[in-house]
């Protein structure tokens, strides 16, 4: 069950790997084969240091909770509230963002800075989901 | 190098009345914009035959084709500039670098909304809910409920409350001054609404901390100014306003997931990559803004830009609302003192350019007095631009 | 002369393969050509500052920028009208350069206008209204456009399906010469372009472009310090954009004497000091042959009605015509890039490396789409 009642991502020509990652259920986050670097979401060329060369590397799923909010109002009827939309900076790299939802926590038990990691939901045959939810 | 300071102005500025979602205008943005760009060159002295330039933001449908066609214009500079609300002083940027390489004589730069009739900004993402899937890059967002600007803004002020201690009533200062001002000027939408810290604590909550008064308004209506040379200014209607400056700023936040995004840490962001461009080109520091029109799309969003801007210190833009030093008419810096995105209309920018405008020319109905300069900026969290005018 | 005649140059240019499938994004082959034009401009990825093009969904300046490492950069425009605007992104890039605003400019265009393998764009604003006129109608494409306004040309001055297929004739021959264009390897002549089949009468398949997959940029920058660069530069004598009243396509009137080609022709020429006489080149936008014939007379290369016996007797076509046109092959036959690939040849046969190199060229008028609002440009070498 998706966290909310919307339309799952159309994976596109760059993303199709994460999105066969999470079927795995793995995080996976392009990564420079020349320079080591993260990006996310993915492009072409390595912003660091122009490299075609990246691949999709596993990432450990685990970060903290660099900004969030609450959503109060619904943008159109029938989107249930509240909800939480939570931006993540995973621990492999300084400002590696990444938004989801927390799944298990209610408004008042997330703040800034608290540690998450990554959880996968199937939401269709095409798509799984990937999620956070709460850790030490 | 050589640049465009004081070498163009802005001679003619129109606008309609403003209605909104709520209270919307019958006219389509097709003839709003006619009526505001018609009623620039009115007040510019000018006459259909002389536009011979457009520039327009990415959002609205009034291409020059149209426009030529109903004005029966004959073009030869056109252009849009893009990322939204980033965009507005971009189009009287460029405007004035057609002016000034002799490419056009006289370049209106407009925007016109009918947000009531075309897709309310807060809103467009409803229109996903009934598809397969979200292509693209929005599916990094939307499936995950971040569907609208408050909802972005809103995590941009839960980083900033954290880091900084801000706090809901900072946020209000904001609210509650915009309010004041527009509470001078009859032609904007809470003209006769007063706003007091009370009531703006109490408006709903959006998306948290961000409350209904701290979103900008989903408006009906047009603005347009109108580009010259600086020779060709002094013949003509109005008071020249100078263009002492104009710059755009783009800057790729590291793994930024959208362009909804704000990273209220990164010190040198491009709303301070902007104002050093703005200063150094103006030859001006923050001391010297006597009235500063910032684009109010959320209040957050304004905070930052104070920061960004150089009115006061990162992380700072919290305490340096408090003591009404945004208000007019005492205040140290009078801010959008035609009521703002916030309390006047939401037209893009296009207003707090048109305020600024006739705080120089000793016409805004909150005048603030001995005005000289203004600096205006277009939305920030999204690449940017400003532009500094003096009388 | 305006203040911008000879000041700027076109510096570094490149493009991808052109192909009916590239398989790849729009954003990787944005990528792939303008990082092949700042390599060939002998610059590197950081002096770029300036990026100009239409910017569809993620492959707009901030994401390109990224991707070139740009942390900051302060000009980026976009421009309009899809083959009309083109040639606009470098007189834009020029504004930008001469305020001060930007030093090395990239202007682009990338489009898998063949596989459709695209990114659906965000759609805040109505749909133009206009199209409840046309669309309940039946004028659903452009080729109906085009196919009214070559049938009133045809009756109003006796212009026949061959003159039309003369300029086909001529680009399928330029393409044949030119191993990247999608019908290099397909020779066409006269009698087969006749015996085409009727998409929109009197349009044939032939006198319609190759939709293609592709991409191709260009850097901007001062004459001053395009002299320390890697390749001879193209000066840049004119530009200029074009919008007049009454440019809705399906009210064009080929019959009037005043449009938006006439009025894009009298600001390049007036600003260059130039006639069409001087003209040695001619890169004409070519979505559809009549459109080409019109335009012809329009930019006052012959007298409005004579575009007909104007294309005959090989005058369009290289080695000896009096005005070769598009010598890779244009849309029609190299494939649309929208007119992005007439500017990349433009220069090639300034630099002299055309696969069809006219001999001696020194003038070259690039003109956009048009029908609808247009640019242009004049480089010399």
């Amino acid at each position: 069950m998706p966290y909310l009642p919307m339309p799952p991502p159309l994976p596109y020509v760059e993303s199709e790997g994460f999105w066969e990652g999470c079927k795995r259920r793995e995080l996976v986050i392009q990564r420079c084969k020349d320079c080591g670097a993260y990006h996310h979401p993915p492009i072409p060329v390595c912003p660091a240091c122009q490299s075609w060369n990246w691949e999709w590397a596993k990432v450990s799923g685990r970060g903290r909770v660099e900004g969030f909010t609450i959503v109060t109002r619904a943008v159109f009827p029938g989107m249930p509230v509240p909800y939480n939309v939570v931006r993540v900076e995973l621990e492999e790299q300084e400002r590696l963002l990444i938004l989801g939802n927390l799944i298990d926590c209610q408004p008042n038990e997330i703040s800034v800075d608290m540690r998450v990691r990554v959880t996968f939901e199937d939401v269709s045959p095409e798509i799984t989901m990937y999620y956070f939810e709460k850790t030490v | 190098m050589d640049t465009i300071k004081d070498k163009t102005a802005i001679v003619g500025i129109g606008w309609t009345k403003f209605g909104s979602v709520k209270r919307p205008l019958l006219e389509s943005q097709y003839t709003l914009a006619c009526q505001a760009i018609k009623a620039a060159i009115d007040d510019a002295g000018l006459t259909l035959k002389d536009i011979d330039g457009i520039m327009r933001f990415s959002f609205d449908s009034n291409d020059p084709v149209r426009l030529a066609d109903s004005l029966g214009l004959n073009l030869r500079f056109f252009g849009k500039s893009m990322y939204g609300g980033g965009g507005g002083c971009a189009c009287v940027a460029q405007a004035a670098a057609a002016v000034h390489a002799g490419l056009a004589n006289y370049v209106v730069a407009f925007r016109a909304l009918s947000q009531s009739q075309d897709v309310a900004f807060g809103h467009f993402a409803g229109r996903f809910a009934e598809r397969r899937g979200i292509p693209g890059p929005m599916g990094w967002t939307i499936p995950f409920g971040l569907m609208s600007p408050a909802q972005g803004a809103a995590i941009t002020a839960s980083r900033h409350f954290y880091l900084y201690g801000t706090t809901s009533q900072h946020l209000g200062n904001i609210a509650v001054a915009e309010r004041k001002h527009a509470n001078q000027n009859p032609n904007a939408f809470f003209y006769d609404r007063p706003m007091t810290m009370e009531d703006y604590m109490n408006s709903p909550m959006i998306a948290a901390p961000l409350r209904l008064f701290d979103c900008c308004q989903e408006s009906d209506g047009a603005c347009a100014v109108i580009v010259t040379s600086a020779e060709r200014a002094k013949n003509l209607k109005q008071r020249p306003v100078y263009i002492m400056a104009a710059a755009q700023s783009g800057i790729w936040y590291p793994n930024s997931v959208n362009l909804l995004d704000k990273i209220p840490d990164i010190v040198e962001d491009e709303t301070w990559r902007l104002a050093q461009a703005l200063y150094r080109m103006a030859g001006t520091t923050p001391k010297d803004v006597d009235v500063a029109e910032i684009y109010d799309h959320f209040t957050i969003h304004v905070l930052c830009a104070l920061e960004s801007l150089g009115f006061c210190k990162r992380g700072e833009g919290g305490p340096f609302t408090e003591g009404r030093r945004l208000e007019w008419p005492d205040g140290e810096l009078p801010l959008n003192t035609s009521g703002g995105h916030l309390s006047e209309a939401y037209i893009h920018g296009l207003n707090l350019i048109v305020d600024g405008v006739r705080q120089l020319r000793g016409t805004a109905p909150a005048q603030v007095k001995d005005a000289e300069i203004v600096l205006c900026s277009s939305g920030n969290a999204v690449p940017t631009s400003g532009i500094i005018l003096r009388r | 002369m305006a203040t911008i005649t000879d000041k700027y140059a076109i510096v570094g240019i490149g493009h991808t393969d052109y192909s009916l499938n590239s398989g790849r994004s729009e954003l990787h082959l944005a990528l792939e050509a303008i990082m092949a034009a700042i390599e060939d401009a002998g610059l590197g990825f950081k002096d770029i500052d300036g990026i100009v093009g239409d910017h569809p969904i993620r492959v707009d300046a901030m994401t390109i920028g990224s991707a070139l490492g740009l942390r900051d950069f302060g000009f980026f425009i976009e421009t309009d009208f899809a083959g009309g605007g083109v040639s606009s992104g470098l007189l834009h890039a020029i504004a930008g350069i001469e305020a001060g605003r930007a030093t090395n400019v990239v202007c682009y265009k990338s489009l898998n206008g063949s596989s459709k393998l695209t990114l659906p764009g965000l759609a805040f604003a109505a749909e133009p209204h206009e199209l409840g006129f046309t669309r309940p109608f039946g004028l659903l494409a452009p080729v109906v456009y085009a196919a009214l306004a070559a049938r009133r040309h045809m009756h109003q001055y006796g212009t026949t399906g061959r003159q039309f297929g003369a300029i086909a004739v001529a680009c399928r021959k330029h393409a044949n010469r030119n191993p990247s264009a999608i019908m290099y390897g397909e020779s066409m002549t006269i009698e087969d372009h006749q015996n085409s089949k009727m998409i929109a009468d009197p349009l044939r398949l032939f006198d319609c472009y190759v939709e293609a997959d592709g991409a191709a940029a260009c850097v901007v920058t001062s004459a001053e310090r395009a002299k320390d660069l890697r390749q001879r530069p193209v000066c840049i004598m004119a530009a200029s954009q074009s919008c007049v009243p009454c440019l809705s396509r399906w009210t064009k009137d080929p019959t009037l004497n005043e449009n938006e080609t006439s009025y894009l022709a009298r600001q390049l020429f007036t600003m260059a000091g130039l006639v069409p006489s001087d003209v040695d080149v001619l890169q004409i936008y070519d979505d559809f042959t009549p459109v080409v014939l019109m335009a012809i007379e329009d930019l006052g290369f012959c007298s409005k009605g004579e575009g007909g016996p104007f294309v005959e007797g090989g005058r369009l076509e290289w080695p000896d015509g009096k005005l070769p046109i598009n010598t890779s092959g244009g849309n029609l036959s190299e494939g649309c890039i929208d007119g992005f690939n007439h500017i990349i040849e433009a220069v090639k046969q300034l630099r002299g490396t055309s696969t069809a190199q006219v001999k001696d060229a020194e003038i070259i008028l690039v003109c956009g789409a048009t029908g609808v609002a247009t640019s242009g440009l004049i480089l010399r070498r």
